[in-house]
Parts: C-alpha cells; sequence; structure tokens
C-alpha cells in the first residue's frame, strides 16, 4: 500500500464518529494492520468506509459477519 | 507566497447537525454556500446521540412548548437565557416537523404520528411530572439526522470540501468576518475560503479531558479559531459528565446498567452509594453519583495501582440477562477494559461528555462579543451553532435530547439571519494583506522547529491536568494549582513539534494543529472554573456547598452572570443573564432540585 493511501486510511480510522471505532481501529492499525496481505488491507479499506453503528456492530459482536472476506478481520478486530 | 482563493457568498466550518442544517437555510435561498468538514459529513460525532430530540408535539399526551421553556431553564440552574430558551422551544415542532419532510425516519405511533418517549427532566405542567417529549428514530437518531439533511444538501447544490480543516478566522481591521483559511488534507495545501458569511458549527471540544465520551474528533476547532481571533469564550466552566465511562477509554456504559442491578463499589468492595444516597443508591441522579465517585477516588478508596477509578459491578447478575437486556456491555468491557464483566467488574471513572459553553451568539445565530461597554455587540459576518456556540439555552446544565433541538433550531436561525443579512448586504470585503500570514507561520513553525515539545505527551498533559483539577467535583485549591500546570502546558502547546514534514496525509501535523485549539479550550475552562466560586448546575465546587443560605451552593447575588474568558489577556469579564423572555412572564428563580 503507498505512503499515502495509508495515511489516508489512518485519517479514516481515527476521526469516526463514535469513540469505540477510533479507540478499536487506531489499535488494529497500530497492532494488527501490517499482518494483513494486499488483499486484505484492501477489504479493511472498504470496512472503514463502513456507516460507523453498522461497523460498531459487527466489531462488537451485536450482527453477523456474511461477507466471508470480512470475517477473518472482523475476527481479528473483535480481540 | 500565492494562496488560492476560493469565493462564497458562505462558508460553513463543520458538518454535522448545526453545519447541515444552516447550509440547507443558504443554499435553498440560492446561495453559493461551502461546507468544511474533516471528515465526510455522515461521519461527524452528531452521529453518536441517540437519545432524541425533544419536541413539546403532545403526540403521545398533552405537552406545551411552556412547559418545556420551564424545565430547560430549570435545568439549565437558571443560567440559560431566557429569551433564546423560549426561542428554541417554540421553533422545535417546525424544526421536528421539517426534518421529517426531508427524510427523516422516526419512529412512529399506531396512528401514524412521531411516537415520542420520556427523557430526564422533560415534565408536564411546569416540573409536575415526566412528559413524552423525546422523538427518536430507533437508537440511530442522530444518524438519520445527518442522512437526511445530507441529502436535502446534495439537492440544493451544497458545495461540501471533505477533509479539510479550517485552520483561522479571517477578520479585517473593522472586526468583520470574512472567512477562513483551510488545509486540504490530501495535499497539505492552504486555501483561502472568502465569504460574506461565515458559520462556525465545529461542534464540542470533549477531548481537552483525560475520560472523555467524545470522538477523537472533538477538538474544538472552532473555538481556538475564535480565540485566536480575540473572541472571548462563554460559559466554559460548565461541562457536563457521565458518572459511568470505561477508565482509560472513555467509552459510555449505559445508565441501564445500573437500572438492571449493576453496583459501584470502591477498593474496599463496599457498596459506597449507600452512604451517600441511603434510598437511591446506585439508581441517584447523575451529578449524586459522579460526586460520591470522585470522592471515594479522592479519599484513596479508588481502585488499580493508581487508585484512580471505582468499579461497576454486575457479576451477581445472571448472565442470560446481561446479554438480553444490555446489548454490547460485555463487547465494550473486552474491548476497552479487558474485563469479562460476568466475572469481573468493570473499572469506570466520571467522564466528560457535553460541553455547555462556547462561542457567545444571540438566539439569532450572530456572534456576539464586548465592545464598548455593550457585551453584546455583534462580529458583523461571523455565526456560531451547536455545540461549539453559546446562545445560551443550556446555561450551567443541558437537559437530554436538548442537543439535537439546539443545533436543529440554531443551525436553521444561522443559516436564516446569514440569508437576511446576505441579501440585504454589499460584495466581499477587501481581504487583508497579510491575511494568511498568521497560518502559515503556525505551520512553518511546526514544520521548522527544532527541539519543540512532543504533541501526544502534551496532549496527555492538558488532559490529566483538566481530569485531576477541573473534573466532575471542582475543589478551590486544586483549580489554582490547575490553572498554574495549565499554563504551563499552554507553553508547551506553543512550541509544538512534528517529525513528518511531508505535505499529503500527514496526520502528525493536522493532530498538532487540533492542539493549538485544543489548548485554549482548555485554558479557559480552568480559569472560568477557577474564577466561579459558587456550585451551579454542573461546575459543583466542595468549597460552595449546600447550605440555608446558598441552597446546593448556588449564589445567586453574586454569580448569576455568564462568564466570558478572554484569551487574549486571559482576562476574565462577565455579562448579564436574560431573564426576560420574549413573551411570557420570567421564570423566578428558585432551588433545583428533582
Amino acid at each position: 500500500m503507498e505512503r499515502a493511501d495509508y495515511e489516508r486510511l489512518r485519517w479514516r480510522c481515527i476521526r469516526r464518529a463514535l469513540l469505540e471505532l477510533d479507540i478499536s481501529l487506531t489499535r488494529f492499525l497500530d497492532q494488527q494492520f501490517d499482518q494483513l496481505d494486499e488483499e486484505q488491507k484492501q477489504t479493511f479499506v472498504e470496512m472503514a468506509d463502513m456507516e460507523d453503528h453498522d461497523l460498531w456492530h459487527l466489531i462488537s459482536g451485536q450482527a453477523e459477519c456474511n461477507d466471508p472476506r470480512m470475517a477473518p478481520i472482523v475476527a481479528m478486530l473483535r480481540k | 507566497m500565492s494562496i488560492p482563493v476560493l469565493k462564497f457568498d458562505a462558508v460553513i466550518v463543520g458538518a454535522g447537525g448545526a453545519g447541515l442544517r444552516s447550509a440547507i437555510q443558504l443554499s435553498e435561498a440560492g446561495l453559493k454556500t461551502a461546507v468544511l468538514s474533516k471528515v465526510f459529513p455522515t461521519r461527524s460525532h452528531t452521529v453518536a446521540a441517540q437519545g432524541g430530540v425533544a419536541a413539546s408535539l403532545g403526540n403521545s399526551e398533552e405537552d406545551h412548548w411552556h412547559w418545556h421553556m420551564y424545565d430547560t431553564v430549570k435545568g439549565s440552574d437558571w443560567l440559560g437565557d431566557q429569551d433564546a430558551i423560549e426561542f428554541m422551544v417554540r421553533k422545535a415542532n417546525e424544526c421536528v416537523v421539517e426534518l421529517e419532510h426531508y427524510g427523516m425516519p422516526f419512529d412512529r405511533t399506531d396512528n401514524g404520528k412521531i411516537y415520542q418517549r420520556p427523557f430526564g427532566g422533560h415534565m408536564s405542567n411546569f416540573g409536575e411530572k415526566p412528559v413524552r417529549r423525546s422523538c427518536a428514530a430507533a437508537d440511530r437518531t442522530g444518524h438519520a439526522m445527518l442522512h437526511a439533511m445530507y441529502q436535502r444538501n446534495v439537492k440544493a447544490n451544497t458545495q461540501f470540501f471533505v477533509e479539510w480543516m479550517a485552520l483561522d478566522l479571517i477578520r479585517d481591521s473593522e472586526g468583520h468576518v470574512l472567512g477562513v483559511t483551510a488545509m486540504e488534507m490530501e495535499t497539505g495545501q492552504v486555501v483561502i475560503f472568502h465569504s460574506r458569511a461565515t458559520i462556525f458549527a465545529t461542534g464540542g471540544a470533549g477531548r481537552i479531558f483525560y475520560s472523555s465520551t467524545n470522538a477523537f474528533i472533538n477538538t474544538g476547532d472552532g473555538l481556538g479559531m475564535a480565540a485566536r481571533a480575540g473572541i472571548p469564550l462563554e460559559d466554559m466552566e460548565f461541562w457536563q459528565f457521565h458518572p459511568t465511562g470505561v477508565a482509560g477509554a472513555g467509552v459510555l456504559i449505559t445508565e441501564g446498567v445500573r437500572g438492571e442491578g449493576g453496583i459501584l463499589r470502591n477498593s474496599s468492595k463496599e457498596r459506597f452509594m449507600e452512604r451517600y444516597a441511603p434510598n437511591a443508591k446506585d439508581l441517584a441522579s447523575r451529578d449524586v453519583v459522579s460526586r460520591a465517585m470522585t470522592t471515594e477516588i479522592n479519599e484513596g478508596r479508588g481502585c488499580g495501582v493508581n487508585k484512580d477509578y471505582v468499579l461497576l459491578d454486575i457479576t451477581h447478575l445472571d448472565p442470560n440477562t446481561i446479554m438480553k437486556r444490555l446489548p454490547g456491555i460485555r463487547e465494550i468491557g473486552l474491548q476497552f477494559a479487558g474485563v469479562d464483566c460476568i466475572k469481573e467488574p468493570l473499572p469506570v471513572v466520571p467522564t466528560c461528555h457535553y460541553q455547555m459553553g462556547g462561542i457567545p451568539t444571540h438566539y439569532s445565530g450572530r456572534v456576539v462579543t464586548p465592545q464598548n461597554g455593550d457585551p453584546n455587540t455583534i462580529v458583523p459576518g461571523f455565526y456560531a451553532a451547536g455545540e461549539c456556540a453559546c446562545a445560551s439555552v443550556h446555561g450551567a446544565n443541558r437537559l437530554g435530547t436538548n442537543s439535537l433541538l439546539d443545533l436543529l433550531v440554531f443551525g436553521k436561525s444561522a443559516g436564516d439571519s446569514a440569508v437576511e443579512d446576505l441579501k440585504a448586504g454589499k460584495a466581499h470585503r477587501e481581504l487583508p494583506k497579510d491575511v494568511a500570514d498568521k497560518t502559515l507561520a503556525r505551520i512553518a513553525a511546526l514544520d521548522n522547529r527544532k527541539g519543540g515539545a512532543n504533541v501526544f505527551e502534551t496532549r496527555l498533559a492538558m488532559q490529566r491536568t483538566m481530569q485531576n483539577h477541573a473534573g466532575v467535583f471542582r475543589f478551590g485549591d486544586l483549580l489554582k494549582s490547575g490553572v498554574e500546570k495549565i499554563l504551563e502546558v499552554e507553553k508547551a502547546a506553543r512550541q509544538l513539534e512534528i517529525k513528518d514534514k511531508s505535505m499529503a496525509w500527514n496526520t502528525a501535523r493536522t493532530e498538532a494543529l487540533e492542539m493549538e485549539n485544543l489548548i485554549e479550550v482548555a485554558k479557559a475552562t480552568m480559569l472560568s472554573a477557577e474564577a466561579r466560586k459558587e456550585s451551579r448546575g454542573a461546575h459543583v465546587r466542595d468549597d460552595a456547598p449546600d447550605s440555608p443560605e446558598f441552597p446546593n451552593g448556588r449564589n445567586d447575588a453574586e454569580w448569576l452572570k455568564h462568564t466570558l474568558f478572554n484569551p487574549v489577556d486571559n482576562s476574565i469579564t462577565y455579562k448579564p443573564v436574560n431573564m426576560q423572555p420574549l413573551t411570557v412572564e420570567t421564570i423566578a428563580l428558585k432551588t433545583r432540585s428533582y
């Protein structure tokens, strides 16, 4: 991932509407993002574009993740 | 250096509820309107508002705006301006119905009307019994509101500048506001937005505290810009706290947890609320619970290595009840405290939630400032609405569901006033020669400074100082030392250094610029709080206790007045509270009790 793309993603993770996502996405970027392959990184970029409540419901287990591409990333976010 | 200039009739900073609402008025009036936002509009912090919006529609039972007015004045502990409060509650129904017409999916009654539910502090017949006044869209009221208003703006051709950060207010030598300087994050380019009307709708600054329910975006950018432009900040000592935020994270634990039987315990596992509120215990009001928690921590009965939090215990509840009645709570504990609340209690602290003070405005949304003996002189071309503004309707404490109402009513009002002024007004005023000099100097200083202060460490020092010295329960000696400490932190905040000098998406630079805004708010809060020697609403001092002479510690003879903190010389002046409503009798002073 190009630096500018990563930094754009970073901004979109550290400035959310919900504090819950600010914290969990920032932590994910700092601790786990590098473990993803390029395809997974693009999937995470898509996830970062989701509505805040929808994404938080996925991470907090209040909603099921039905997208097989997202499932492993959601599992990492739930840790 | 040549800076690009973009010309608009109006520029609005912030695309949360207040910004979007004001933009609708301007764009639909055919004015060329720009909205700048650090994030995509539907990712503004208004999304986090779940409770609903207050309006005396009377759909579920009899209600009246005058009763709503009474509740709001009482909630404000009589510090709210009664003209502004009457204006707000009388506009509520119209604003809610308009929103419905924009497509807001309000919950409905069986006969198709907007469903209304009760909310703390909202009563019928001047405080007699609770009334159903809150209009909501499930638990996503703020989110649905933003979507409806964003779509309306798209239809009206509002121009959005997404992922742009406004940096400084532009004023000329006569004090007229002529727009803002702003930075496009993708390129780092600084641009001048030259406008005939400038509306700030930048939200609150809850990130000045260590423990805050506010998202990271709430850095008080509008307040910082106003302060740097010499505009005083009003009533900044008043911040609403929620008793139960997760210690170290701030994430809100809903009151429902105590409603379901959750118990607060100190380091000895004692149920300490029995001592403070023998009847209501853990279900006592927010301020009573928050003060009790602070007292436990201050007297050494806090938990953890630093003894700086208490415990919220639900381990005695049936796990099935927790999962069914308190969805998401277990995950919040696991994610943000590393604790499984079915097996272990949750660490919690009183947590900053909402800013009552802000940029002083008239209820028309026009910004006002003291000049030649008049404390309410209009600043030409400048408007503000929502949490960044102080109209003042929340006074010393805000009622739940009045924040969404505030941003609708005053967003619209600011937009209407700007339209009125623009239609009567002339062409763009000439930009000053040094229009962007201060902005460019600030950025250059960040880029070139060596051996300066670290942004993260400076922010942390500010947040800890605010939490420990100006938290939910305040002490004279701690406020005094807090003033010294925050002025020290300010010195560091004026000398920030960043390592990353790149132009595109330089988040280090953006966070440094945000820090320069936060410190203005932190300083205003600490100095205003130290100066106000009474207790009122959310400002509760240990040395101004409840007494027969001063019930709840409130001293109307000396302190029934608004604080104005002047950031230029750190001086404080005061201005009277407007006790005269628009059409009805004054709601007379009395002790605030529920």
